[in-house]
């Protein structure tokens, strides 16, 4: 059981994606303009994360191992991300609609997602079972969800504020995210992972 | 290599059944959002977006045939609210001279109406009050100023006036213009 | 008794001791009364008199919609003295927008004469209800400053605490001093009559400032243990309605309450003892005690002024210096900056601050706000005035009023502390001006909306009646020879 917690703050907290493992940074930056938008984006991400990466494990555990074809890896979970993230868009162009116009094209970008492709093999890598991968997926979809929720916040923020003109719009922005991820850095050594 | 093929067709097809049938099960009917694009529009359904109404724009907006910025009487505000809605780009007004339009008031001149019926035919929300061969007037509380009466008026007894200043309807300026 | 305390406010200098050294003397009958139809919180009075007419003083002029009080938050408006009604039109008010609004004029003919009157002076006798309907009659509103009118504050049901507000915590104002000074007992006997009008609430407070010390012994005199009389600390907004109930009984008032819903009402000093004169002599609402003050005149002074009086002619009775510049309507914090003095005194008209050229010079141009938080330390609702101030100047209203503008009282303290002298209650008053006037659009655009659905069904179906009818005579050919 401990693992398991292990696995989820290391990946929300000490090894997170977005700020110390520097992955799935365009739609850190391009979506995180406004906090409904970012709260979404989360949300639909951390849905297509957590269902590839159980589904990339399946895929790998009793399809490709048995049949010896490992080094159609990348290609087979490309192709099961991609029916997630299609998956995914039908839903909430259905359920709702405001969210799908807000995301617009970074929802179908979620397939493009570095986090995405990089949890399903990640597990390989690191030889997780079906619990830990699905944990592990998760874990890497709320620590992403978090620190872009946590950005949106700021940059509302910060939208506002008189900003000196050369720092105005994307230097303050990459700023901001430095100084976040240097905050992060700050978790390193709250456990091992 | 065979194997190969056949894995990834096999998968495929299964994935491809899989959207198919989710395409089927979550099919989304008309566009949703229409609605709540019209509800940000003024409604005074003057045309002058070069649709209808502002129901058709709104539609037209929704489908991604038409700017933003063409609702002329919402002015600045309803771009950009418009904006933030639908999370585009604000795009500048096109013509007005005036950044905030002020609201307007249909006034008949009674001595001069020929009780033609012709404004009450073309009054969008039916805020024109009268009956053929008798004297119109305007239901001051309901009129949108949408200008669409006085054209159509025969003997031009119908001028446009700014809603007159009144207490209840004095709003603070902004501590910049003071 | 056992005081509380409300989040931050300030010590101001209070100027007070300009103008209540001298007793409330009455000012002189003007020729001209003006008397404008919304002088109160609510709707607009209709006139019930015609140019032409003579009224006498006390006669009602104005009355609520339908007559009745009871319809709509209103309150009935009195002729200020005998003589003629010369004019029922568009009359500058005072108001910061220096626009006009009907009024009605009256010519005075001198001889005060008074109309008939009827007083309720064994009111103890009389249900609640006939003695608020008296009260609303005699058209009494909350002389405080924001005029909300009593009547309807009365009709609150469960109501166990009557707190009379003497706290007068802005500066410059003294005209329930002189009057708590001067009429201790008029107001004790008031408090009792709206104790009675409440169906019997069991506590009665009366809260003074202790820098009104004069004012709290006479009121304990008067009083003999009859209400209790307090006496609370000097701070500003220790008037402001919710803050005096936080003092006095650590209960906040929630965000879309009124003080009604936990069993509290707040009264004015001088509404209270409107009150009194109303019940015990008849006498409706048409003078009320001003305060002239500043350096701008000679003698500062109460006046028991009658309401429509010109401004002007009560600040010459206080020996007017030269070059007047400012004249403000209210306290010094959040009074009303006035365009002219040729403006009728109105029901809310508690205090005019006369300034003379360069007394009262403008603020400093305001500097870039550095964040450093004084405001929200001050803020009597404990409110965030910093981050308002940044969303109010983006206009990004909904956060702002996520973040409780609505809540802000305009008391002026985070203007007042501010370092880099932000109007931040101006814009605090422009985005509430903005987010109200948007929804009354919002609203009318609905109803416009509804009509116009409603009109493209009413020609699709009188399209089918026409096509149908059409039908009916090709096949009927008979009916259509006939």
């Amino acid at each position: 059981m401990t693992e398991y917690l292990f696995i989820l703050i290391g990946t929300i907290l000490t090894n997170n994606f977005v700020l110390v493992k520097f992955l799935g940074l365009c739609p850190f930056i391009s979506v995180s303009t406004r906090f409904e938008t970012a709260m979404g984006m989360g949300l639909a991400t951390t849905f297509v994360l957590t269902l590839s990466a159980v589904l990339s494990y399946l895929t790998d555990e009793y399809l490709l191992v048995p049949l010896q074809l490992e080094f159609l890896r990348t290609m087979t979970f490309i192709l099961v991300i991609a029916v997630v993230v299609q998956f995914t868009e039908m839903v909430v162009h259905k359920t709702s609609p405001i969210l799908y116009q807000a995301l617009g094209i970074f929802l179908p970008l979620i397939a493009t997602n570095c986090i995405v492709l990089g949890v399903a093999l990640l597990n390989v890598q690191e030889q997780h079972n079906f619990m830990e991968s699905a944990i592990y997926g998760f874990g890497a979809a709320v620590g992403f969800w978090l620190v872009l929720v946590l950005f949106a916040a700021v940059r509302e923020r910060v939208a506002l504020a008189d900003v000196p003109l050369v720092f105005k719009g994307a230097p303050i922005t990459l700023i901001t995210a430095g100084i976040m991820s240097m905050a992060f850095m700050g978790f390193a050594g709250l456990i091992k992972v | 290599m065979l194997l190969t093929i056949g894995m990834l067709g096999i998968l495929s097809l299964i994935f491809g059944l899989l959207l198919g049938y989710t395409s089927v099960r979550f099919k989304v009917e008309g566009n949703p959002i229409i609605e709540q694009i019209n509800s940000h529009l003024p409604q005074m359904q003057c045309g002058k977006c070069s649709y209808i109404g502002c129901h058709p724009y709104a539609e037209a907006i929704a489908n991604n045939e038409v700017a933003i910025n063409q609702c002329l009487p919402g002015g600045e505000s309803t771009m950009l609210a418009l904006a933030r809605f639908l999370d585009r780009e604000p795009i500048p007004l096109e013509a007005p001279e005036e950044v905030v339009p002020t609201k307007l008031l249909a006034i008949i001149d009674e001595t001069a109406c020929i009780g033609c019926t012709k404004c009450i035919q073309a009054c969008p929300v039916d805020a024109i009050l009268g009956a053929p061969k008798w004297m119109h007037t305007v239901i001051a509380q309901e009129c949108t100023g949408c200008e669409l009466c006085v054209i159509v008026c025969p003997v031009d007894c119908i001028k446009m006036a700014p809603v007159p200043a009144t207490l209840s309807r004095w709003k603070w300026p902004h501590p910049s213009q003071i | 008794m056992r005081l509380w305390q409300f989040h931050g406010g300030i010590h101001l200098t209070g100027h007070k001791d300009l103008s209540n050294h001298t007793g409330i003397i009455p000012a002189k009958l003007p020729k001209f009364l003006i008397l404008p139809l919304l002088q109160h919180i609510g709707e607009p009075t209709e006139p019930i008199v015609r140019v032409g007419d003579k009224v006498l003083k006390g006669q009602i002029i104005a009355h609520c919609f339908g007559s009745d009080c009871s319809l709509m938050i209103s309150a009935p408006i009195h002729a200020s003295s005998s003589g003629t009604v010369v004019a029922i039109d568009a009359r500058p008010v005072p108001h910061p927008s220096a626009l006009s609004a009907p009024g009605i004029v009256i010519e005075t003919d001198g001889e005060d004469r008074w109309t008939e009157l009827t007083a309720i002076p064994d009111y103890t006798r009389l249900p609640a209800a006939q003695v608020r309907e008296h009260i609303a009659q005699a058209g009494i509103v909350g002389l405080g400053g924001a005029g909300f009118p009593s009547h309807v504050k009365l009709r609150s049901k469960d109501i166990d605490t009557l707190i009379i507000n003497g706290a007068e915590c802005e500066p410059y104002i003294t005209c329930d001093d002189r009057l708590m000074r001067e009429y201790p007992q008029e107001i004790i006997e008031g408090a009792e009559i709206l104790k009675h009008t409440l169906g019997g609430a069991q506590h009665c407070i009366i809260a003074v400032e202790d820098n009104k010390p004069e004012a709290y012994q006479a009121l304990v005199a008067a009083a003999q243990g009859r209400v209790e009389v307090i006496k609370i600390p000097t701070l500003y907004p220790t008037g402001g309605e919710r803050q005096l109930i936080q003092i006095l009984t650590n209960k906040e008032v929630g965000r879309f309450q009124i003080p009604a819903s936990i069993g509290i009402v707040v009264h004015n000093i001088e509404t209270t003892r409107a009150v009194y004169r109303a019940v015990t002599a008849g006498r409706p609402l048409i003078s009320r005690v001003v305060t002239v003050t500043g350096t701008g005149v000679e003698k500062p002074q109460n006046f028991e002024v009658l309401l429509g009086t010109p401004m002007r002619e009560v600040i010459d009775q206080c020996g007017r210096k030269p070059n007047l510049e400012t004249l403000i309507m209210g306290g010094g914090m959040m009074g009303l900056a006035l365009p002219s003095d040729d403006l009728p005194i109105i029901k809310t008209t508690n205090c005019l601050i006369v300034g003379q050229v360069g007394e009262l010079p403008p603020p400093p141009p305001p500097l870039p706000c550095i964040r450093c938080g004084a405001c929200a330390q001050v803020c009597p609702i404990n409110l965030l005035p910093q981050q308002l101030y940044w969303y109010c100047a983006a206009k990004e209203f909904k956060k702002a009023q996520a973040h409780s503008l609505f809540e802000c009282i305009d008391c002026g303290c985070c203007a007042y502390v501010c370092p880099s002298h932000l109007d931040l209650v101006g814009y605090y008053r422009y985005a509430k001006a903005e987010i109200r006037a948007a929804a009354a659009e919002r609203k009318a655009a609905d109803q416009a909306r509804q009509r116009h659905e409603f009109r493209l069904m009413r020609l699709v179906r009188e399209k089918q009646e026409k096509a149908a009818r059409h039908q009916k005579s090709k096949s009927n050919p008979d009916l259509t020879t006939f």
